[in-house]
């Protein structure tokens, strides 16, 4: 537990968040850990879990009839994965999966979903922190669009 | 330096010693409802008894009674045809079974040819400097230009009238010379009384001057010339105020005033094609049809065309705005880093052939009234 | 044997006349993706080597077709081969796609400013790359491996848009196997079965092993990338004026007097194309300028 604390506690997602907060945070995770090639989750199942990553790479991924699933984005050490748990309606938008052996914080989301409803400051901050993952993101996927890269025409 | 007088029947003396020098003179003529620079040989083909009546978008050629031989501004045409050709070809390739071979630049097929230009305006000469900045004064030297400018012989004729669209006086080009020529004339048709006031602007200037037997030593009358330029001077109609305007047009370059110009401008590129300074070119490589040879041409170009900023992918400059722009930008603003002056010398050339009329000095005052 | 004389009249008009090119004769034609490729070439006649600078680059004319500027791609240390990487795209680029061994393309150069890699002597170096723009850089990589001891940590990123694009694969994977360089790659997009990073190359740039406050950074790719990426770098802490991109823009003489490649009141061609950014980035944001 304590081991946890601490790494959650220095990560720069969680800085400034009160104490309470964060022993709740605390309170609701877990050490996971995932084999390469095996499934963290798939498009549309109930999204219940955020995780911080801790060593590994995790693939987003999407499917398309008639292709090989397309990887949109891989994730590494450091990158919060996850914000469907907070955002309605609350279930998985893409498939995640380990592309090597992946060691993950896992958070209980369902159990902060609820806590956010009743405490409105708590989720105020959990909203500012993944609004600002949510447009990196976003402003990333912009730039792959650009296909910069490609043949301009 | 001295200053001498020369009566108009004895004008031709001055021809016969450029001659005698195997100075091939260019002057301006009357060709094509315009007047013209080209090769002269006689004081009697050049523009006697003709003005021009230039204003925005318009020239026109008039026919006096007035014995006059330089009585007229610039015509679309100016020095720079002849020192940085239009078609210039630059070296020829030729194919053979080993390769290919690279013979030299056509100069030296051609004829060497000295030139004497005889009754260019201040205007141009300023911009003949401006332009010597370019071609011999940077990292590269252009041969070509070189070759042509070293010898050539300049006889810049003051202007005593101000012409429709000049705006020499903004500048400081005009419309008197101060240096760079060899002999400054200003031609005085007054009472009846018809001369040249010569001024030595050169040691070889001079010496031309000394051998005139006709000239005679300068008197009061000098300073009537000066009297008389000064009066153009006051005569010219636009201006431009140059106050800082490298800064304020680069800080302007969101200016709505660039959209309004754009809409009207039809970048057909008269403007590049009549500047004195304008350098922009292009390269080509022409293969003849069986392929034996390539010849590498450098040609005039414009920014005003599409295919100017071309890299891949499309044009940086696609709007005509941005490329109306570009050419204002860099005329009077990012010419003075560049090379250290202004690239504009103030002729007017590009408000009188322009189609449409836009009007340089204009532009830039609408812009610097209602800065942003 | 006898000299050509005319091949001495070429050499005193090469060295008189920036626009005269040279002949080189054609080593290999490399294929290096679908649109992507080398060739290597030999200097002929009685030139031997070809000196240039990092981040430099030539006017190749390919006869009866056209004349156009790319990078020079190759090893400075090895000046008897002059080497060329560039993505056949163009009426030129596609017909020097076809030459063969024994072809002669001319090459007038090398011009423009390079890379300054001495402003990076003690100092950590981040080399960030995309798409073709890794064939610029590939020079100034090989000079700094050369001399490694004069620079601190030093890191390559490079984004390219599919596996199948990755460039100079086995350059990456030896310069990755060294223990004093780090190599990240990312694509912008990929199949599922590529086990690397898939994201745009500025998503490397937060987690890349550097010193931000003791940093140079040197970037070539396309405008856009190179523009978020100076950003990114910026937001990460190093100085503005120790990043440096690399411009492109149209170029017909690539001596600074035909004025195609006016960019504000810089010429690409001599005052670049390497520029530190801090000086070109209010340009950059000025569109059509």
């Amino acid at each position: 537990m304590e081991d946890l604390q601490r790494i959650l506690a220095e990560h720069k997602f969680f800085k400034g968040l009160q104490q309470e907060y964060l022993d709740l945070i605390v309170g609701c995770a877990s050490n996971v850990r995932f084999d390469a090639g095996q499934k963290i989750f798939s498009e549309g199942e109930e999204a219940n879990q955020f995780y911080l990553i801790r060593t590994g790479k995790v693939a987003i991924e999407l499917k398309a009839p008639g292709q090989r699933e397309i990887i949109l984005e891989t994730l590494q050490e450091g990158d919060i994965l996850g914000w469907s748990w907070l955002i309605p309606p609350y279930f998985w938008h893409y498939d995640g999966k380990a592309l090597e052996l992946t060691r993950m914080i896992a958070m209980d989301g369902k159990c902060l979903r609820s806590k956010c409803e009743q405490d409105h400051d708590l989720g105020y901050e959990l909203l500012k922190r993944f609004s600002s993952i949510i447009v990196q993101r976003f402003e990333a996927t912009r730039l792959q669009l650009l296909d910069v890269y490609g043949d301009r025409s | 330096m001295s200053a001498y007088i020369l009566e108009r029947k004895h004008f031709d003396t001055l021809l016969e010693a450029l001659r005698e020098r195997n100075y091939t003179i260019i002057a301006p003529v009357v060709k094509n409802n315009a007047i013209v620079l080209d090769e002269v040989t006689s004081v009697t083909q050049l523009p006697i008894g003709w003005t021009d009546e230039q204003s925005n978008g318009s020239y026109r050629l008039v026919k006096t009674d007035e014995p006059t031989v330089f009585q007229f501004a610039v015509g679309p045409q100016s020095v720079k045809r002849f020192l940085f050709p239009p078609i210039q070809k630059l070296f020829v390739t030729q194919k053979h079974s080993k390769g290919s071979n690279l013979s030299g630049s056509s100069e030296q097929g051609e004829r060497k040819k000295k030139y004497a230009f005889l009754g260019i305006r201040p205007c141009e000469l300023q911009a003949m400097k401006i332009q010597d900045r370019v071609f011999l004064e940077g990292p590269f030297v252009d041969p070509v230009y070189q070759m042509k400018r070293k010898d050539a012989f300049i006889i810049v004729v003051n202007c005593t009238r101000a012409g429709g669209t000049c705006f020499c006086t903004s500048m400081g080009s005009g419309p008197k010379a101060n240096d760079g020529f060899d002999i400054a004339l200003t031609e005085m048709y007054e009472q009846n009384q018809h001369y040249f006031v010569l001024e030595s602007g050169s040691d070889r200037g001079e010496a031309m001057l000394k051998e005139l037997k006709q000239g005679k030593e300068a008197d009061g009358r000098v300073q009537r010339a000066g009297d008389r330029c000064q009066k153009a001077a006051e005569e010219m109609k636009k201006k431009i105020d140059i106050t800082n305007l490298k800064d304020l047009l680069m800080q302007q370059v969101e200016h709505p005033q660039w959209e309004k110009v754009g809409s009207r401008c039809l970048s057909c590129a008269n403007c590049t094609l009549v500047c004195p300074t304008c350098f922009c070119a292009t390269v080509e490589d022409v293969t003849e049809l069986s392929g034996a040879t390539a010849d590498r041409i450098r040609k005039w170009d414009s920014c005003f065309t599409l295919e100017f900023s071309y890299i891949h992918g499309g044009s940086v400059r696609t709007s005509v705005k941005s490329r109306y722009r570009q050419w204002v930008l860099h005329k009077l603003s990012t010419w003075v880093d560049q090379f250290g002056t202004y690239g504009c010398v103030g002729c007017g050339r590009c408000i009188t052939w322009c189609p449409v009329g836009i009007d340089i000095t204009e532009e830039v005052q609408k812009i610097r009234e209602t800065s942003i | 044997m006898a000299t050509d004389p005319k091949l001495e009249t070429l050499k005193v008009e090469f060295k008189r006349n920036p626009m005269m090119p040279w002949p080189f004769r054609i080593n290999r034609v490399k294929r290096e993706t679908e649109d992507t490729f080398t060739i290597e070439l030999q200097p002929s006649g009685d030139l031997e080597e070809f000196q240039f600078q990092p981040g430099q680059f030539n006017m190749l004319y390919v006869y009866g077709v056209g004349e156009i500027p790319i990078s020079i791609s190759g090893d400075p240390l090895q000046p008897r081969v002059l080497v060329h990487t560039t993505r056949a795209v163009g009426t030129v680029t596609k017909a020097m796609a076809k030459l063969r061994r024994g072809d002669i393309i001319g090459i007038r150069g090398p011009f423009g400013k390079p890379w300054p890699i001495e402003n990076a002597v003690g100092q950590d170096i981040v080399f960030v790359a995309g798409g073709i723009g890794l064939a610029p850089l590939r020079p100034a990589l090989y000079e700094v491996v050369e001399q490694r001891e004069r620079f601190g940590k030093v890191v390559l990123l490079y984004g390219t848009r599919t596996p199948a694009d990755v460039l100079f694969r086995q350059e990456l994977e030896h310069w990755r196997a060294r223990f004093d360089l780090e190599v990240f790659v990312t694509v912008d997009r990929a199949m599922s079965g590529w086990k690397g990073n898939v994201g745009v190359v500025t998503t490397l740039i937060p987690r890349a092993p550097f010193d931000p406050r003791n940093t140079v950074a040197f970037v070539c790719g396309p405008e856009v990338m190179m523009r978020f990426t100076a950003i990114e770098l910026v937001k990460r802490g190093v100085n503005p004026n120790t990043i440096y991109v690399s411009l492109e823009r149209n170029m017909k003489c690539a001596i600074g007097l035909c004025g195609h490649c006016q960019f504000g009141s810089y010429f690409v061609c001599k005052d670049g194309p390497v520029f530190p950014y801090s000086v070109i980035k209010d340009l950059l944001v000025k569109w059509e300028l």
